[in-house]
């Protein structure tokens, strides 16, 4: 077994150089070994702008804000590697896919869009999320889905594959999270503690069950029923097309809902009466 | 790539910007700072960090920390980096190595005279350093291998590790302009101001062989950036790198005083290395056990636990309570026998970790291990208050692998109170 990469990599870190990139008709290739996230993300911008739509990313590393605040429909960027930080971070539209994992703060103040990550992802996934679907096959980590939102037709969905660490969805004002507990590599139970702590608004729907104590004290827990998965049904319907999954497999477990009980749980706090 | 303004220059700090003629004889001119007085602020920040272990104990060369800190690059602002390395001094394996920061020619030659009331130096020797573009301003480094005299030792009738704590607390404290970069037996702490790439590249760690290597990416928020200021903070062969903020500060630093350890660098980080010395080396708590002094459980969970496993964290948060860290932290801790990773009770600081063989890392980002293990068989997020832990085979462990102790045992260790201890069986 090699123990470790073989030298060679430069020891200054990241190449501050533009990558080398490589065009096929409407798809562009751009190698981002060891190249610096800044010079990566403005190849993707000039990409689009010469009318490719689809960018492959190749040998990505820890480069941040692939595809964040890029706009437009049709659009589509592929990541094969490990994702930066904060991924469509204020993504307007185009679509994302990682063959690989995702680092934290992915679909940070997402718009509209898609994100599917093929790994797991890490901690604030979906941070203030306010539309657009983000699904990821396998773990997530802490605080997923804090203070996602919704106003009239911008309902953020997200649907994770894998299990959930503490604090999911806090402080949820709108929009969907999903969590199957199936492709998981996390022992114990299907979500950490303090589920919905400050939820106010939007749906966790949870495949299994929940104690209690799990959850914060601002969110009733229920039996989905029939209407429930009727809403839920097309979310679960995308993250089976993504990750060719049975959606048999996924209804064979009853599903719980986590509905906010008060709109304003923290409305006397700061007041005085 | 812009670089932030200095923060010296705004920042309340004894340090004069101009040039200072650190090799004039008889010291440099102007005022001397105290490193006690340098950094009057805690410090906090985004930072970013690295640990790596080969468990079969197999050197590997400081390149494989510099490139894992190098592409966690923005996590920083160049305004302090650093690495420790252990087994790296094979050659004078039973002497403790001080790695020494030092103002001028004035605090080298006050520090040297505190060595000669102390030690035997075998070795005394200029850092090996080559000039990196991003490097200025740097201190004399210095380093010496030496023993603890005899006869002092035995004046004082303090263990050797006591006695070199007792000595670097005195240094740190009253000699102004000198600073104990690090003190342990086979290893040292490499760092200063400049990203951690740089500071790598600066000392030729690629030079250096170690079985154990943890490395810090600075971000520093409300405090100067200064050489001494840099992670890893150690003591003995303990060095610590950290992410997050200590709020709990004010009552560790009491605390730790009750126990003779002087606080003097005005970080929070120090705190952490000084508990786990105590912890470890003093009251031989299992690592585990330390850990959850240090990252408890929340009380609403451990009254979910079993009655057993209830009493020994009651016992523990009670006997610990002014130990624990507050606030959140990633740290990675690094000693002669491995490494332990620890993020707070609720990962208000990212920590990720992979296995590959006998080769255990852990890092603040998933991209660090990618880059420096070729197939790693397994990465994963560990969870919060969960440390990860990699031990060397065959080398002396500072600590109990005894992870079962009672609550009476704890308390018993810790307190030495004799109707505790009665109850605790000795074997």
């Amino acid at each position: 077994m090699a123990a470790v990469k073989e030298a060679g990599t430069p020891i200054e870190g990241y190449i501050q150089v533009d990558p080398e990139v490589t065009r096929d008709g409407d798809v562009v290739t751009i190698d981002c070994r060891g190249i610096y996230y800044k010079h990566v993300n403005e190849a993707v911008r000039s990409a689009f702008a010469e009318g490719a739509t689809t960018v492959r990313l190749t040998n990505v590393n820890g480069q941040r804000y692939i595809g964040t605040g890029i706009s437009g429909k049709g659009l589509r960027i592929e990541v094969e590697g490990t994702a930066g930080q904060d991924l469509a971070m204020f993504m307007d539209g185009p679509t994302v896919e990682i063959f690989g994992n995702a680092q934290d703060g992915v679909g940070n103040t997402m718009n509209a869009g898609t994100v599917v990550v093929h790994g797991d992802a890490g901690d604030v996934l979906g941070y203030g999320m306010r539309g657009g679907t983000v699904l990821v096959r396998g773990d997530v980590g802490y605080r997923v889905g804090i203070h996602m939102k919704a106003y009239e037709g911008h309902v953020p969905v997200m649907v994770c594959g894998g299990k959930a660490r503490d604090f999911f969805g806090e402080y949820m004002a709108g929009g969907m999270l999903v969590l199957l507990g199936m492709d998981t590599r996390i022992e114990g139970p299907l979500v950490g503690g303090y589920v919905g702590t400050g939820m106010h608004g939007g749906v966790i729907y949870l495949r299994g069950e929940v104690e209690p104590w799990q959850c914060g004290k601002e969110v009733g827990i229920f039996p989905a029923d029939e209407a429930d998965m009727k809403q839920l049904r097309p979310a679960l319907e995308r993250y089976c097309e993504a990750f060719g999954v049975e959606l048999a497999e996924v209804l064979s477990v009853p599903f719980t809902k986590l509905v906010p009980i008060s709109h304003r749980p923290y409305g006397k706090l700061y007041t005085y009466v | 790539m812009p670089r932030f303004e200095p923060l010296l220059e705004r920042m309340p700090t004894t340090r004069t910007p101009e040039f200072v003629d650190r090799t004039a004889p008889g010291g440099a001119a102007g005022e001397r700072p105290s490193y006690t007085a340098e950094a009057p602020f805690k410090i906090h920040g985004g930072c970013g960090l690295m640990g790596i272990c080969d468990e079969s104990g197999s050197l590997m060369s400081g390149e494989n920390a510099i490139r894992a800190m190098a592409v966690q690059r923005d996590r920083g602002n160049g305004l302090g980096g650093g690495f420790a390395g252990y087994g790296i001094y094979p050659e004078f394996p039973d002497h403790f190595c001080f790695h020494m920061m030092l103002h001028d020619v004035r605090a080298k030659e006050e520090a040297e005279a505190v060595f000669d009331r102390h030690f035997t130096v075998d070795l005394a020797e200029p850092m090996p350093t080559r000039p990196v573009k991003g490097i200025s301003d740097a201190p004399l480094l210095w380093r010496y291998f030496l023993k603890p005299d005899p006869h002092r030792l035995e004046e004082t009738e303090m263990s050797e590790e006591d006695f070199v704590v007792h000595v670097v607390m005195l240094i740190n404290s009253t000699v102004d302009g000198a600073f104990v970069a690090s003190s342990g037996r086979n290893m040292g702490a490499f760092k200063g101001v400049g990203f951690p790439e740089e500071i790598g590249h600066y000392y030729l760690l690629e030079e250096y062989e170690g079985h154990t290597w943890v490395g810090h990416n600075r971000f520093p928020t409300n405090t100067p950036g200064w050489w001494g200021g840099a992670h890893p903070f150690t003591l003995l062969d303990w060095s610590i790198v950290h992410n997050g903020e200590i709020s709990s500060y004010g009552i560790n630093s009491r605390y730790l005083e009750a126990f003779g350890y002087k606080c003097t660098l005005g970080t929070d980080t120090e705190v952490a290395a000084y508990l786990f010395d105590l912890m470890l080396r003093r009251h031989k708590l299992p690592i585990e056990l330390a850990c959850k002094a240090l990252a408890s459980p929340l009380w609403s969970d451990i009254d979910r636990m079993p009655e057993e496993e209830r009493a020994l964290m009651r016992s523990l948060r009670a006997v610990y309570g002014p130990g624990m860290l507050n606030g959140p932290f990633a740290i990675v801790l690094g000693h002669n026998g491995g490494m332990v990773a620890l993020n707070d009770r609720i990962k208000l600081r990212p920590l990720v970790a992979a296995r590959q063989g006998t080769i255990v890392m852990v890092a603040s980002e998933e991209s660090a291990m990618r880059e420096v293990l070729d197939a790693p068989d397994r990465v994963w997020a560990p969870r919060a208050g969960e440390p990860v832990i990699a031990s060397v085979a065959g080398a002396e462990q500072p600590f109990h692998d005894d992870l079962h102790l009672s609550a009476d045992e704890v308390s018993c260790a810790v307190t030495g109170v004799v109707e505790t201890c009665e109850t605790v069986e000795v074997n």
